[in-house]
């Protein structure tokens, strides 16, 4: 779950860290009023789950409240990438004389956590690595080994960090690792850093997403979810516990598990079809699961024919096409649904299917190649 | 022979009283009945499933019914407890089914395992288990789709893997050992390891690699199937997923240019490695192989 940098800040600053004066704003006449509060010049940021905010026009230096204030009737509503700006971040502008980077992710490839520090802030760390990695300094650590102060202030020394702000930023790092693993998150970021005139450490920008497996040791994050990112079928999909990814195209998918559907998608794709999305309805999927899911393909408009890919392993074929047959009855089905039930009780779920209008396919390609024909044909 | 399992794998089911965890101990009690040995559920301890003894803990099965490996059902949040349980009770080989742990108790429970011994060694988390054809089957994979022979199968993913299998067998094409290494980002046992194993694996004589977008575990593969002697097919989806998006599984996205399929399609070119386009083009490339 990805947070909105107004969240992120929220909770850097439980954990010690410092961040600009400001307050989020969703109307312009908010905005003055956070502007008025605040001192001199004031930023006002688009808070929306994207980078490169700033290169789209999300994000305005002001001077006075007036300014802020069209500033945020500017952005609010604006499309970044697909996603509507539906909340401002109206906060004091920082000068910072350097700026830094410091983050704590997940790294896969080491099976451990990655803590990275970088004395070239403000700009994509993969940018940085990728054109002067010797300004990058990474250290790996699990969370019951944890990470001390010292090791944080070796790290930022060997990034390139000025002397005089290591015991700070120290102090920073070893608060966004405890952040980081007190909150369950996938990564906790910084960028940039900046280090003002007097000689402070404010956190500028701040990013955090939290690991979603770990949700039921935080019963509070259900309210820091925001859904103003996501397209209204996958919020539909989420209240019905469904994995639903929205793709745009005509072909309804439903399979059972990520790799089988990935690879549906791709055949209908490698047919010259579209699909309308990802479904994946998991192992042991019941006939309410199905049901549920045909319900949800069925709200997207666009969907003209449906595809159901059913392997079974730990899935009962027989349960697939019951569920199929009560969704038919239940919803009024009347697209075009071609079915590929194979596994664990197959011959018994053909047998339910057999007298209906469903059509049925022996191998994936074989339902894909169908699938597209029925799409594409005419309707 | 094969990898990780086989007619000597003594298998001990954590979690055996939950719906899942009986119904796939007895599945895989069918497959082999030598091979399950033991349950364990704390609380439980003398009752059995159907005949198979149910112990409060693993060092109990481990000590009066001899396992060696054990299977984990258990739910989410008890997971990573039950697979340190399990390699501090003496297990080498921790087979975790479970889906939705949290990435940390992972990156903890990995860690862990490393430092009870070089031998002790996890497949998944969030994995539909590891079959080695007509000796042992450990997980929730079908059994009768299997069928005895040269290829070894390794995957991120479970429906997929008995898509292939599936077809393989329809073909005559059978296999030694077919291993679902598990769709999280962070994985006990990675492509490099099972590919490794195969290498030295007699009854292996060729692999199916089928990988999915996310993360960079089949550029680590293509990097080191140079090294060696027996041919790889690959197989790589979610070809046409969005990026940013995760795709079913935790370890399925995109994230920047990290984890494309096109990065992953390139790597195995580069090496030499023949990528299949479809799951039929899998099957047609490795008989040709044969």
């Amino acid at each position: 779950m990805k947070l909105h940098e107004y969240q992120a800040k929220e909770i850097m600053r439980r954990y010690g860290i410092a961040t600009p004066h400001g307050r989020v704003a969703e109307t312009p006449d908010e905005a003055y009023e956070i502007a008025s509060e605040l001192k001199g010049h004031v930023v006002v940021k688009a808070q929306v789950h994207v980078g490169g905010r700033g290169k789209a026009g999300g994000i305005s230096v002001v001077k006075t409240p007036e300014e802020a204030r069209d500033a945020a009737s500017r952005i609010l509503g604006m499309n970044i990438k697909g996603l509507t700006v539906g909340k401002v971040l109206v906060e004091q502008a920082v000068e910072a004389v350097k700026e830094y980077y410091l983050g704590v992710t997940v790294d896969r490839s080491q099976k451990s956590i990655a803590i990275i520090a970088s004395s070239e802030g403000g700009v994509d760390i993969e940018e940085v690595a990728a054109k002067t990695p010797e300004k990058i300094a990474k250290v790996w650590t699990t969370p019951r080994e944890g990470f001390m102060p010292w090791q944080a202030r070796a790290l930022a020394l060997s990034a390139g960090f000025d002397g005089r702000v290591i015991t700070q930023v120290g102090g920073y790092f070893s608060s966004l690792f405890r952040l980081f693993k007190q909150e369950d998150a996938e990564l906790a970021e910084i960028n940039p850093l900046m280090l003002t005139k007097d000689g402070k450490v404010v956190a500028a920008d701040a990013k955090i997403t939290l690991d979603d497996n770990a949700l039921f040791r935080h019963p509070g994050y259900g309210g820091l979810w925001e859904a103003e990112g996501d397209d209204p079928l996958e919020q539909e999909a989420r209240r019905r516990r469904l994995t639903y990814v929205k793709l745009g195209g005509d072909i309804g998918v439903i399979g059972n598990g990520a790799g089988l559907v990935m690879a549906t998608i791709d055949a209908i794709k490698a047919e010259g079809g579209e699909a309308a999305n990802f479904l994946d309805i998991g192992g042991g999927a019941r006939a309410e699961v199905v049901q549920n899911a045909l319900e949800l393909i069925l709200m997207d408009k666009a969907v003209k024919a449906i595809l159901i890919n059913v392997f079974g392993g730990i899935t009962r074929c027989d349960e697939v096409a019951q569920g199929l047959l009560t969704a038919i009855e239940s919803v009024n089905l009347d697209l075009p649904v071609v079915v590929r039930l194979v596994g664990t009780r197959e011959k018994e779920g053909r047998a339910l299917l057999r007298d209906t209008p469903v059509v049925t396919a022996d191998t994936m390609v074989d339902a894909a190649k169908r699938i597209v024909a029925i799409a594409g044909g005419g309707m | 022979m094969g990898i990780f399992v086989d007619k000597h794998t003594r298998l001990v089911v954590q979690g055996i009283t939950g719906r899942e965890g009986r119904f796939h101990a007895l599945r895989m009690r069918d497959y082999n009945p030598d091979v399950v040995v033991a349950g364990v559920t704390p609380g439980r301890g003398g009752q059995d499933v159907e005949g198979i003894p149910v112990f409060d803990t693993v060092a109990e099965a481990v000590e009066q019914r001899g396992a060696n490996t054990s299977c984990v059902f258990v739910p989410s949040r008890a997971a990573e407890d039950a697979v340190v349980e399990a390699f501090a009770s003496g297990i080498e080989l921790v087979v975790c089914i479970t889906e939705g742990i949290p990435t940390l108790d992972v990156i903890d429970m990995l860690d862990q395992a490393k430092k009870e011994g070089s031998r002790c060694r996890v497949i998944g988390p969030n994995c539909p288990g590891i079959i080695t054809c007509g000796e042992a089957s450990v997980g929730i994979m079908p059994g009768q789709i299997f069928q005895r022979g040269p290829i070894g199968v390794i995957s991120r993913s479970g429906t997929l893997t008995y898509e292939v299998v599936s077809l393989l067998s329809s073909r005559g094409i059978g296999q030694s050992t077919c291993i679902g290494i598990g769709g999280d980002p962070i994985i006990g046992t990675t492509f490099v390891d099972s590919l490794e194993a195969f290498e030295e694996d007699d009854d292996t004589h060729a692999i199916v690699l089928i990988g999915e977008i996310g993360g960079r575990d089949e550029e680590e593969a293509a990097a080191f199937i140079g090294s060696m002697t027996k041919p790889v097919v690959a197989f790589v989806s979610g070809r046409t997923a969005p990026p940013g998006k995760r795709m079913g599984h935790a370890g399925a996205i995109v994230s920047g240019s990290m984890g494309t399929a096109e990065s992953k399609v390139k790597a195995f070119q580069e090496a030499g490695v023949p990528v299949a386009d479809t799951v039929n083009e899998v099957v047609d490339i490795i008989s040709e192989l044969l």
